[in-house]
């Protein structure tokens, strides 16, 4: 192809952070989705409201966060240094903002999806002496699975945008954790336009592409 | 000599050189620096580090972004090796805060603000008074009242006594790079900038270079900051980008050496 290797490097690690970031929230989405949907618990709306946050907080603010929390200076960072884990600065530090970012998206549309689901027929599994895990598993996860891929998706698209909390916890490193998006910010500020526009290009097409399946999925569960 | 004999000096040599060769490894151990710098400076760091990479043993890293962000990160105990800002107040207060070396805080580049025509222009200032002439009808600035270059800016056309008749003239943009966007186009008929911008465009020419003594003081300091683990190789750097070699190329970017 024509693009030079460093860009297919930064659209390669964006991919791959980025892919990684939705399969380490997944599981924790479901979980936290299903208590949304299904549970009455105390201060429920408050944890709700929380984990929305991010969604609507300016991202820089999350990553100032962000970078309180993992800096060396806090106990948490601390703790992690002694132990030689490294987050700022690191591709661990993008990982830890796109997941931050992307986690309100999939929880939401997750949570809808769950909501979806007749509670009819996990009370009938129920009576029929199903346990609550082979209910979950068996009746609930099949029929929410498109909402859940079409959460995924979107989750992913947001985690491949990410900008302002990956810059101040991660840095903007070139070759170790420059994504699509802060390239473009990098090029822009020193006036490269054409290869902005090419790291544009790319990420246009992505977003759309994955928006798309996305949305195909809601759409196709609608019909069904 | 035996057979024996021989071999077994050769194996023993061979062990010899082995312990020399990771003796001196250890004492000149290759390391990896990250130094955090203006995103500005982007583009004449990434020729610098070219030049050092083929000669010096360690590697450099890059972190670009705004000055007051890294500066941030580096409040934070990000593992930032050397820090290159684009603004003296971010410097001052990591300073204030002992978070930098003692003694390696050095202020090294300087810009100019310069007056920018579409490439293809007539116009000629050779004073910003032409800014008057009829013919200048809009002349973009950064928003006077909050981007450094704006206020720059508008400080020297005041002093100049010039600003209450240009005034009327000016457009705000948000940023530098929309004053080059606008006077690319050719939607205004001058814009003000800083040298190192102006020079990024080949469709903008400089009109007048205001005088460094009468424009803005921008300074870019750099300074080693206090808990990098690997100071030595910061220095080496340091010490690269204050050689002769790296000033030319610094010039060559547009930005003022000081010396």
């Amino acid at each position: 192809m024509i693009f030079s290797l460093e860009t297919w490097h930064i659209t390669f690690f964006s991919l791959a952070v980025g892919l990684a970031s939705t399969l380490v929230i997944l599981p924790f989405g479901i979980v936290l989705a299903w208590l949304f949907a299904r549970k009455e618990w105390p201060l429920k709306s408050v944890v709700e409201t929380l984990v929305l946050l991010p969604l609507v907080m300016p991202p820089v603010s999350t990553g100032l966060i962000l970078l309180k929390i993992f800096g060396r200076r806090s106990p948490i960072g601390q703790w992690l240094y002694e132990r030689g884990i490294e987050i700022v600065f690191n591709w661990k530090g993008v990982l830890i903002a796109m997941a931050t970012m992307s986690f309100p998206l999939l929880v939401r549309s997750v949570r809808t999806s769950f909501s979806e689901v007749n509670p009819r027929l996990e009370q009938i599994a129920a009576t029929l002496g199903a346990s609550a895990l082979k209910i979950f598993f068996v009746i609930t996860i099949p029929l929410a699975y498109r909402g859940i891929i079409a959460g995924a998706l979107l989750a992913f698209s947001r985690a491949l945008g990410e900008f302002g909390a990956t810059i101040l916890l991660a840095g903007n490193i070139p070759g170790k954790t420059q994504t699509l998006s802060l390239a473009i910010f990098n090029f822009v500020q020193t006036g490269n336009d054409p290869e902005a526009y090419i790291l544009l290009g790319i990420t246009v097409a992505l977003a759309f592409i994955f928006v798309w399946c996305s949305e195909w999925l809601l759409r196709a569960r609608k019909r069904a | 000599m035996s057979p024996f004999n021989q071999s077994m000096r050769k194996s023993l040599s061979l062990v010899a050189v082995f312990f020399i060769l990771s003796w001196a490894q250890t004492n000149a151990r290759a390391e990896e620096i990250i130094v955090s710098a203006a995103a500005s400076l982007t583009d004449v760091l990434k020729e610098i580090s070219t030049g050092y990479q083929s000669k010096a043993k360690h590697t450099v890293k890059f972190n670009f972004g705004p000055s007051n962000g890294l500066a941030r990160q580096i409040e934070e105990g990000a593992p930032a090796d050397l820090f290159f800002s684009a603004d003296l107040a971010q410097m001052d207060a990591l300073d204030k805060n002992g978070r930098l070396e003692p003694g390696t805080r050095k202020n090294l580049l300087s810009n100019q603000l310069v007056i920018i025509v579409p490439a293809d222009s007539k116009l000629a200032l050779s004073s910003p008074k032409d800014l008057l002439k009829t013919e200048v009808k809009k002349i973009a600035l950064a928003e006077p009242s909050s981007v450094p270059v704006g206020v720059y800016s508008n400080k020297y056309l005041a002093d100049e006594g010039l600003w209450d008749q240009v005034k009327p003239k000016v457009v705000p943009v948000q940023d530098v790079r929309a004053t080059l966007a606008a006077v690319e186009s050719g939607n205004v008929e001058a814009g003000f900038v800083f040298k190192t911008d102006a020079v990024i465009s080949n469709k903008v020419r400089i009109a007048y270079k205001v005088p460094i003594e009468k424009g803005p003081k921008i300074t870019y300091p750099v300074a080693i900051v206090k808990e990098s683990k690997k100071k030595d190789a910061a220095r080496d750097f340091m010490n690269f980008l204050l050689s002769p070699a790296s000033k030319a190329m610094f010039k060559k970017f547009g930005f003022v050496v000081i010396d």
